[in-house]
Parts: structure tokens; C-alpha cells; sequence
């Protein structure tokens, strides 16, 4: 069974670029675009790896990260924050929330296979 | 200041000549605290009056002047009641108060 | 039968229950509990310490000896209470104001901190109230030899004697140990008031008990027990006029003068407003202790054996009648009422011995440096503990040899006489700002010399401490100087003969002095304040010195102090707030530090009003100051220069102040513009590259994926290329560089251009194009922008099924109004704020558009002279156009 990556990103392009590369390397992409019920997907649908964007609508990506954190059972999954704002002190708060790894858009395809698939093995 | 209130002309400058009707209670009750005091002193000689042949006996002294002890006691219970539901801690009136040229206010500064 | 050992037992008993309720009450006060504890009821028991064991025993003495004239020792208390107004109210006030701690200090203070005149107030106030704190111990023990007449098992004089001091060291432990705790001799001792109260419960209790004991059970009710009065030796009404008149006046200044009484009236007052319950309560609380004197004398009088003391009827009456409880009660009633005079008169004398006389030796052998705070504060303390010990035992020794003789029976009058001489300096500091520190000595030395020679020591009676010849034929065999008879006054009574020359010329020297000498400018500042007190800050506190500069107080404390040791207290208060450098800041504490410091130097009031004029609370006012005249006038000087100076200094700070929080905000939005300028350029970058990186590396794409991905590098790019033309187009209307190109246009145009540009389909835009047939004179282009980001916003944003836009044109007054009204659900009013900031995207809309459009057109209008803004409460969102009307020309 492939395995599972959730996306939760809302510019549209962005998802439709991410689906591709990694559906093209067998992942199983599910995407969702709102920070609101962000947690109740992730809740829902047990993902392997989340990438999970800074800026979206209705919650920060931060504030999300906090929560899975803080989910006894889904705490250990491997997060990719992804973020377009590019400042020291961003990489600073997604470290302290917890982010397996950290890409300032943009990024290259290959790089965020790499780091997806990395984030699985280890 | 009670000094600059003293040298000015009654009437004159920031003096008012009526005030209202709470104030004027006030300082009628003030009035009655300082007389009480007065009222006690002659009540309590009067009964040096009554003595030498025929006069009034200790039973009597004694019973007037609990009596009167009692009386005092109960009409400085009344003023200071009084005096304190109105206006509570704030009392600001010298003793030299002549009761039309005070400010309105007795509040100091 | 009562034993001795058991009274002994009962006394031990009631001390430990007086030692845990003062102890609980100052645990209570401690942890904020117990309010009250500070409740008027206890303030009026507490002043109840005026009934000692004199009243309690020796009333009815008094009373047998000379029917009603005991009544007057309780009369003149009563007048003064009623009559607080006059004066007690004045003396709380400034006790509270000025933090007095004794009436030395009070006088002293008043007279400009004036050390000789407290020193010389304490002694007189010492010799006073040893013999009357001699007389409690006496009384002590002659209650348990009353008890031992009747049980022979005790009847050595030297034990009777031991009771005596171990009472002594047991009263001497109580006060050292509750009215010690604190340095601040200010603060209230709610252990000891608290003690004080039950026993003034007990006193009145026990007494009012054996009364209602002895007029019907003994006397047989109220109509035998008058009866019996009218048949007893006191029956008829004989009190000379002028001892009634005398000793009421006696008894009511020695009210206002006693030491103790001013503790607990004063120094312990938690609220003036107590003072209103007192009035009448107290008066009650000593009409009630001498309801049955004369009952209970005359019954002893009939009823005991005629070489009984009367002085001990209280106690003697009821074990006559085998009453035993009663005996001891009443008893413990005596046993109060001596054991709370003793306390509080040694926390009083204490207070002043250490204070005026301990400390400021003290200092004078350290030297004027070299005084740590901590080390200040342990010698205060320890040297009002000793001073307690020390006038405890002074008592006790007083009544050793005296010998217990009947020397102390008249001590009562005498101390009063005595401690009436403060009357006229403490009342004329109060009333007169006249009174002078001079005057207020010299009244004190006639007062207390001619009470000495006139009362205190013949009261020892003829040929013990004055010569016979002197009392008989006068001081140098002059006639007119016998004490007992100044000036050829032949025939008074002795006490009002004493009381009457003493305090008359007490007085006059007080007045005739004052009249001649010139006061000190800290005399006249402390006089002012003591005068006019109810006209200054009504409610005292401790320093806050949330104004105080403390530059201003180092300066001023350079010129007092010296530089050097300035700089030391100041840099080393710094440094204990954990601050570098020399100013501190001016807390509570290091105000209170610093005052404690100055007043080494120039007197603690000086001091004290020195810093309220840097700290900004006027507790001299201006008036004070200008009525304090030549040195003075400098002070005000100074001061006003210094006010100046931190007005000036607080507009700096708050200038600068200002323009730090305006950059910090500009810093803030500048880090949030950039943060927000790289989110939008580096979101269509990410799918540029994207996309571009798998047509370049992904191969098998079909021509429809291609394409698709094509477009969406093609879209972004053009995202890319708008937003850049945006922030452009921004900064440069921000900056005002733009050159407005002006030119006639009509309304209806415009509107036409720009709904034909946002290609509006399926979107129903309302318009009454008569009214927009207005010609303006305006940047036809600029304007039409406008339009367009109205119309694309409404067509980007309103949510409702069949979306409609109204464009309504109206002339009102000097403007025109365009409003773009939808029918969408609007902006809430929180968002209302912010949409025409910069890249304020509200809701969760994924709309494109960076969220420049509407601070964008914000700027166009600005530049127009017209304006932008949104209109709450239409059906939809609603944007109205203001445009001045002199733009405006009517259609041709």
C-alpha cells in the first residue's frame, strides 16, 4: 500500500505542482486547502508525512504543528513546513514547534522529494 | 487657605452666601457637636445650686447626674450619626467657621 | 474556701488567655484578617485604660470618703469626648498625618522637632506616671491580701510583696513581647489593643456584677439600697463648689495630657471615624463604672466593720457574704484594670524614653556616620525593650519604698496634675500658630516646678521630702511662697490651690514667651501644618513616588548631606534594586530610607517635607510657605525652580517616548510590509518553478498536461508582473511623485470604461445614467482605477447567488458621492479597520489579488482631494467615492 502524504496548502497551483511530483514517485497525495478543520484531516486520515504551508486561511501553520504535537497519537508524524515568507525568525518558531524539516518557497522538485521521502525512512 | 479667607470681604470673590440644603444640615450638626460639650459643663454645675440647709441629698445628685450623663451620652450618639451618614470622611471645617462666608465646598485643597 | 494557690492559679490562667488572645489578634492582623479588630467598638474598650485599678477599687473608696465628688474624676472624660470636635478630632488628624508616637513627640514636633522639649515632656511624664503605675502594683497586691485576711495561710509581707514583682516582670514580658514587634513605633499593636479590650470587658463586668450583687442581693433592690444611702455618712450633698467644678477640669485635661490615653487615642487610632463611635460609647462605657459606687460604698459602709479599707469593698463585700466566684471575679476585674494601665503606660513611656532620650544618645556616641539602617533599627528596638523593663521596674521599685503607704492612695490627683501641665503647649501648638518652642518650655518649666513644689512633694506629707518650715512659713520664710497657699490664696483646697496657680501660670509664661520670641522657619512650617491640618491632604500614607525624579533628590540630598555620602546611600540604594549607576528608583522604601537619612540631619519633619516637595504631594502648600517668610522664601524658590525643571525633564521623556513608540511601530510595519512583499512574490514563484522544472525534467507528459501547465506558469507570471506594477504604482503615490494629469471627463464614461475592463459576465451591475451625466475636472485615468478595483472587488467578493452591483451618483453639499453597493454579505465590522491597509486580505478568501487594490485607491483619492471609505450597515458591501464638488461642472 502506497503511503500517505497530506498536504495542507492553500494555493491551488502549489497543490496541483506537489501532487504531481510526488504521485509520479508512487505517494498517495491527499490535499486540503483551510487551516480551520485542518486537525480533524490530519486526525482523520493518519498520514505518513504532512507538508504543511505557513500562511492559510483561517489558522496558522504553526498554531496546526502545536496541535499534532501535542496529539499523543499522532505526535511523532514527520511535518515539512513550507513557508513563503522567508524570515530567521520563522525557521526559529518552526523548530520550536517542532517541524522535522523547514523549505522556504521556492523550492525544487527534487528537494522536496528528497526530504519526503527521508522523513519517511528515518 | 483658612488665612487668605479670613482677609477677604464677606460675599466678595469665590464666597458663597447659600449653599444647598445638605451642606446647611452639616454644619447645623457641627454646630450641635461643638455646643454639646457646653450644654454638658452647665448641666453638671447645676447641681452645686442645690446645696446648704434643705438642699438635695446625694440620692439625688446621683440620680440627676446619671440622668443627665445618659442624656448626653445618648444626644452626642445622635449628632455623631447623623455626622457620619452624611458626607462619611470628609471633615474639613475649621473652628473658626462663621457659617454664610464658607465655601460650599469644605474640602481643603 | 478560695486559697490563695488557687487565686494564684486563676491570675495564671487569665494572663495565658490574655497572651493567646493578643497573640491570635496579631497573627490575625498579620495575615490581613480580622477586620475587626479595627472596628470602633474595640478603639472605645481600648480607651477604657482611663479606669485603672484606681477606679476599679478606689472609686468606692473615694466615694465612702467623700460621697458623689468621685463621680467628677469620670465627668471630665466625658465632656472631652463629647466635645471631640474641638480638639480630639484636630489631635488624631495630625497623629495620623505626622506619624506621632507619643505626646512628647507631638509637642516636640509641633515645636520644630525640638529634641529638649521631648526630652524634657518624657520626664515629666515619667515622674508622673511612675507613682500611678506604683499604685496598680499596689493594688495587686492588696486584693490578694484581702483574700488572705480571710485565709490566714498568707500573710507575709515579703510574699506579698514577691507578687508585687512577679506581676511586674509578667506585665514587663506581655509588653516586650506585643509591643515590641515592630521598629515603627506608629504602627498599631493589635495583640496588645486587643488585650486591652477584654479587659476592659472584664473590668466593666466584674464591676457591674458585684454592684447588681450588692444592691439586691445585699441592699435588698433599689428603693432599701437608696435608703441605705440616705442613712450612710455620705447621705448629704456637701462637695465644696470648687473642687466639683476643679477636679472635673482636672480629670478632663489630664484626659487630653495622659500619656496612655494618647497612645491608645492617637497613636493606635486605626480611623478617625472611630472617634464618632467613642464619643458616645465611652461616655456610656463610664457611666456604666460608676453606676454603683455610691451604692456599694454605702453598703460597705453598713455593712463592714468601720476600720475596713474602703478602698477593698469591692472585694471585701462579697467574700463577707461567702460569695467566693464573685470574689474572685471581681478580682480579676481589679486584676485588668492594673494590669492594662501598666501595659500600655510602659509601651508609652517606653516609646518616649527610647525615642528621645536612648536613641539620640546613641547616635551622638556613634558619631554622624558609619549608621547602617539594620543596625539603627536593632539598638530602637532593643532600647524600647529595655526602657520597658526599665520603667516597669521603676514603678516597682516606687512602690517598695513607699512602703505601700497611703502616700499612693492620693498619687491619683497628683500624676493628673502633673500631666496636665502638657495641656497648654500641646492645645496652644494646635490652636495658635503663634506658639513658639521657647514659650512651650517655659510654660512646661513653671508648670512643673510649681506642681513639684505646690502638690508632688508635700503629698509625701510634712517633713518626708520638704522641710515642715517650708510648708508652714514658705521658701526662705517667705510667707507668701508656702505651697500650700501661694501668693496668700489661704483656705483653697489643696489640689485645686496647685492645679489653679500651676496651670495659670503655666499659661501665661506658655503665651507671654511665644508673644516674645521668634520662631525658627521649622517651627513655623510644623505650626502651619499642626494649625491647618484639616486643610491640607486628609488622608496620609506612605511615599509613592511614582513622580519623584530622582536626580532632583540626589541634588537635594548633596546639599544636606554632602556629595560623597549622597552618592554612597543613593548608588547603594541603586544597586540593591538591582539598578547600576547613582539613581535609584523612587520607591516607597527608598523614600522611607531616604527621609529616616535626611532627618539625621535637619529633623524628620524638615525632611519629611522636604521630599514631598520633590515627590510632588503637597503636604505644604504654597500659602504654608509664603506665610513661613525669609528662609522659607528660599525653599519655595528652590523648589518652584526645581518643579520647573521636572516638568520640562517629564515633557522630554514624554517627547521621546512618543517618537520611540512611533519608530518601533514604523520598524514593526516595515518587518511586516517586507514579510508580507516576499509571501506574494514568492507564491507564484513556487508554482513558476515548479511547473517550468517538471516540463523541463518530467518526460511522458501529454500535450493536454503541457498546456495546462504552461497557462499556469503563463498566469502566474502575469500574477507576478500585476503585483509588481501594484507596489510600484503604491510607493510611488506614497511617496507623492505623481503628476496628476488632469483633464475633463463625464462620470458616466469613466463608470463605462471601467466596467468594460473588469469584463464583468454574469454579474448585474445597476446604474442611473442620467445622474452620472456630471463633467469632472480630475485624472480621468486615476479615477477610473478606482473604479475598476471597486467593481472587481465587488465582482471578486460578493458571495450571493445572483451577485448585483448599484452604482448610485449623488451631489450632496459641496461634494459627490459615488457608492458601489453589492449584495453580498458585507465585511464585518472587525475587518472594517484594516481592508484599506496593505496586503489586508480579510476573510479566508483565495481570491488572487495581493490586497493592494484598496490602499491603492485610498492613495488615488487622497491625491484627488477626495476620499475612500466603506459604509457600514448596508445590505451588502458598500464603498463611497467623495469627491469636492469643486471638480465638479454641470453637464452641457
Amino acid at each position: 500500500m502506497a503511503r500517505q502524504v497530506l498536504l495542507i496548502e492553500d494555493e491551488p497551483n502549489i497543490i496541483e505542482a506537489i501532487s504531481f511530483i510526488l504521485s509520479r514517485d508512487g505517494w498517495d497525495v491527499k490535499s486540503h486547502s483551510n487551516g480551520h478543520d485542518a486537525m480533524d484531516v490530519v486526525r482523520a486520515q493518519r498520514p505518513d508525512v504532512v507538508i504543511l504551508d505557513v500562511m492559510l486561511p483561517g489558522r496558522n501553520g504553526f498554531d496546526i504543528l502545536a496541535d499534532i504535537r501535542a496529539d499523543p497519537e499522532l505526535g511523532q508524524v514527520p511535518v515539512l513546513m513550507l513557508t513563503a515568507r522567508g524570515q530567521v525568525k520563522d525557521r526559529e518558531m518552526a523548530e520550536r514547534a517542532g517541524a522535522s524539516h523547514y523549505m522556504i518557497k521556492p523550492f525544487s522538485n527534487a528537494e522536496v522529494l528528497d526530504v519526503v521521502r527521508s522523513l519517511v525512512r528515518t | 487657605m483658612t488665612g487668605k479667607r479670613q482677609d477677604q470681604i464677606p460675599g466678595e470673590g469665590s464666597r458663597a452666601v447659600f449653599f444647598e440644603r445638605r451642606t446647611y444640615r452639616r454644619r447645623r450638626i457641627i454646630d450641635a457637636t461643638r455646643l454639646l460639650p457646653v450644654l454638658g459643663v452647665v448641666l453638671f454645675l447645676i447641681p452645686l445650686l442645690w446645696q446648704g440647709e434643705g438642699g438635695a441629698r446625694t440620692t439625688d445628685v446621683m440620680i440627676y447626674i446619671f440622668g443627665i450623663w445618659a442624656l448626653l451620652a445618648g444626644l452626642s450618639g445622635l449628632v455623631s450619626r447623623d455626622l457620619g451618614r452624611d458626607r462619611p470622611g470628609v471633615d474639613n471645617e475649621n473652628g473658626t467657621d462663621a457659617d454664610l462666608f464658607d465655601l460650599p465646598d469644605g474640602e481643603g485643597e | 474556701m478560695t486559697t490563695p494557690n488557687l487565686l494564684v492559679l486563676v491570675c495564671i490562667l487569665y494572663v495565658t488567655f490574655l497572651f493567646t488572645i493578643a497573640f491570635a489578634a496579631d497573627r490575625a492582623a498579620r495575615k490581613g484578617r480580622g477586620t475587626w479588630l479595627r472596628s470602633p467598638l474595640i478603639y472605645t474598650l481600648s480607651l477604657s485604660i482611663y479606669c485603672t485599678a484606681w477606679t476599679f477599687y478606689g472609686a468606692v473608696g473615694y466615694a465612702a470618703r467623700s460621697g458623689m465628688e468621685f463621680v467628677t474624676i469620670y465627668l471630665g472624660p466625658t465632656l472631652v469626648m463629647i466635645g471631640w470636635w474641638w480638639t480630639l478630632r484636630k489631635m488624631v488628624r495630625i497623629g495620623r498625618s505626622q506619624r506621632i508616637t507619643s505626646i512628647a513627640d507631638m509637642i516636640s514636633s509641633r515645636y520644630g522637632k525640638s529634641n529638649t522639649l521631648a526630652v524634657f515632656v518624657t520626664l515629666i511624664a515619667v515622674v508622673g506616671t511612675t507613682p500611678y503605675i506604683a499604685l496598680q502594683l499596689q493594688s495587686v497586691t492588696l486584693s490578694f491580701a484581702a483574700f488572705s485576711k480571710v485565709d490566714p495561710t498568707l500573710t507575709s509581707v515579703v510574699r506579698l510583696q514577691s507578687i508585687g514583682l512577679y506581676v511586674a516582670i509578667g506585665l514587663a514580658v506581655f509588653t516586650i513581647l506585643f509591643g515590641t514587634r515592630n521598629v515603627d513605633a506608629n504602627e498599631r499593636h493589635h495583640g496588645v489593643v486587643m488585650a486591652i479590650a477584654l479587659e476592659a470587658v472584664v473590668k466593666l463586668f466584674a464591676l457591674l456584677a458585684v454592684g447588681v450583687f450588692v444592691v439586691w442581693g445585699l441592699g435588698g433592690g433599689i428603693g432599701d439600697t437608696l435608703a441605705t444611702i440616705d442613712a450612710s455618712k455620705i447621705a448629704e450633698w456637701e462637695v465644696p463648689g470648687s473642687r466639683w467644678a476643679g477636679l472635673t477640669m482636672l480629670s478632663a485635661m489630664a484626659f487630653i495630657c495622659l500619656p496612655r490615653i494618647f497612645q491608645v487615642m492617637v497613636v493606635e487610632n486605626e480611623d478617625e471615624g472611630h472617634l464618632r463611635t467613642a464619643t458616645w460609647a465611652f461616655p456610656v462605657y463610664l457611666m456604666l463604672m460608676s453606676l454603683f459606687v455610691i451604692p456599694i460604698a454605702a453598703v460597705g459602709l453598713e455593712r463592714l466593720p468601720s476600720d475596713a479599707n474602703p478602698d477593698l469593698f469591692v472585694l471585701t463585700l462579697p467574700l463577707m457574704a461567702g460569695e467566693d466566684a464573685l470574689a474572685i471575679l471581681s478580682f480579676l476585674g481589679g486584676f485588668s484594670s492594673a494590669t492594662s494601665m501598666v501595659i500600655v503606660a510602659a509601651i508609652a513611656l517606653s516609646t518616649m524614653v527610647s525615642n528621645h532620650i536612648v536613641m539620640p544618645i546613641w547616635l551622638r556616641m556613634k558619631g554622624g556616620t558609619a549608621v547602617v539602617a539594620g543596625d539603627v533599627r536593632d539598638v530602637a528596638l532593643l532600647a524600647r525593650r529595655l526602657s520597658i523593663a526599665g520603667v516597669v521596674m521603676l514603678g516597682y521599685f516606687y512602690f517598695r519604698l513607699s512602703g505601700a503607704g497611703t502616700a499612693l492612695a492620693a498619687i491619683g490627683l497628683v500624676s493628673f496634675a502633673g500631666l496636665s501641665q502638657f495641656l497648654p503647649a500641646l492645645m496652644g501648638g494646635l490652636f495658635w500658630r503663634g506658639a513658639t518652642r521657647l514659650g512651650a518650655l517655659a510654660g512646661l518649666t513653671v508648670g512643673f516646678v510649681l506642681w513639684l513644689y505646690c502638690l508632688f512633694l508635700p503629698s509625701f506629707g510634712p517633713g518626708v521630702l520638704m522641710p515642715v518650715s517650708v510648708i508652714e512659713d514658705g521658701l526662705l520664710g517667705l510667707s507668701w511662697l508656702r505651697p500650700q497657699a501661694l501668693f496668700g490664696a489661704q483656705g483653697m483646697d489643696k489640689v485645686v490651690h496647685a492645679v489653679m496657680w500651676s496651670m495659670l501660670l503655666n499659661t501665661a509664661a506658655f503665651i507671654t514667651v511665644s508673644l516674645l520670641t521668634f520662631p525658627k522657619p521649622i517651627e513655623r512650617l510644623q505650626g502651619a501644618q499642626f494649625v491647618n491640618v484639616f486643610d491640607h491632604s486628609g488622608h496620609p500614607g506612605s511615599w509613592t513616588g511614582g513622580l519623584a525624579q530622582s536626580e532632583d533628590l540626589l541634588i537635594m540630598t548633596q546639599r544636606i548631606m554632602g556629595a560623597a555620602e549622597a552618592q554612597a546611600l543613593f548608588s547603594g540604594m541603586a544597586h540593591k534594586q538591582g539598578l547600576t549607576g547613582y539613581l535609584p528608583e523612587p520607591s516607597t522604601e527608598f523614600l522611607g530610607v531616604l527621609e529616616r537619612e535626611l532627618s539625621g540631619s535637619v529633623g524628620a519633619a524638615t525632611a519629611h517635607a522636604m521630599i514631598s516637595q520633590i515627590v510632588g504631594r503637597a503636604t505644604v502648600s504654597v500659602e504654608d510657605l509664603l506665610a513661613v517668610a525669609d528662609e522659607a522664601a528660599q525653599i519655595m524658590e528652590y523648589s518652584s525652580r526645581l518643579e520647573a525643571k521636572s516638568a520640562e525633564q517629564a515633557r522630554t521623556a514624554r517627547q521621546l517616548r512618543e517618537a520611540n513608540d512611533k519608530l518601533t511601530k514604523l520598524s514593526v510595519q516595515k518587518d511586516s510590509f517586507l514579510s508580507q512583499v516576499s509571501h506574494e512574490l514568492r507564491t507564484p514563484m513556487t508554482s513558476i518553478r515548479a511547473f517550468s522544472e517538471i516540463l523541463r525534467d518530467a518526460g511522458g507528459l501529454n500535450l493536454r498536461e503541457q498546456q495546462k501547465y504552461s497557462s499556469i506558469i503563463y498566469d502566474e507570471s502575469r500574477r507576478l508582473t500585476r503585483l509588481l506594477d501594484d507596489l510600484l504604482d503604491l510607493s510611488v503615490l506614497e511617496s507623492g511623485q505623481i503628476t496628476l494629469n488632469m483633464q475633463l471627463g463625464l462620470v458616466a464614461d469613466m463608470l463605462d470604461r471601467a466596467v468594460a475592463a473588469t469584463g464583468a459576465d454574469g454579474f448585474r451591475i445597476e446604474r442611473d445614467v442620467a445622474s452620472e451625466q456630471i463633467v469632472l475636472n480630475t485624472d480621468v485615468d486615476r479615477l477610473s482605477q478606482v473604479f475598476i478595483n471597486l467593481i472587481a472587488n465587488a465582482h471578486k467578493y460578493c458571495d450571493a447567488d445572483q451577485p448585483v452591483l448599484r452604482i448610485d451618483v449623488r451631489s450632496a453639499d459641496d461634494t459627490l458621492e459615488i457608492d458601489f453597493a453589492d449584495n453580498g454579505t458585507g465585511i464585518q465590522m472587525a475587518d472594517q479597520a484594516v481592508i484599506f491597509e496593505k496586503f489586508a486580505r480579510i476573510g479566508e478568501s483565495t481570491a488572487a489579488g495581493a490586497g493592494l487594490g484598496l490602499a491603492i485607491c485610498r492613495e488615488i483619492m487622497a491625491r484627488l482631494g477626495g476620499d475612500i471609505s466603506y459604509v457600514p450597515g448596508q445590505s451588502g458591501a458598500a464603498f463611497r467615492v467623495t469627491l469636492p464638488q469643486e471638480m465638479c461642472m454641470a453637464a452641457q
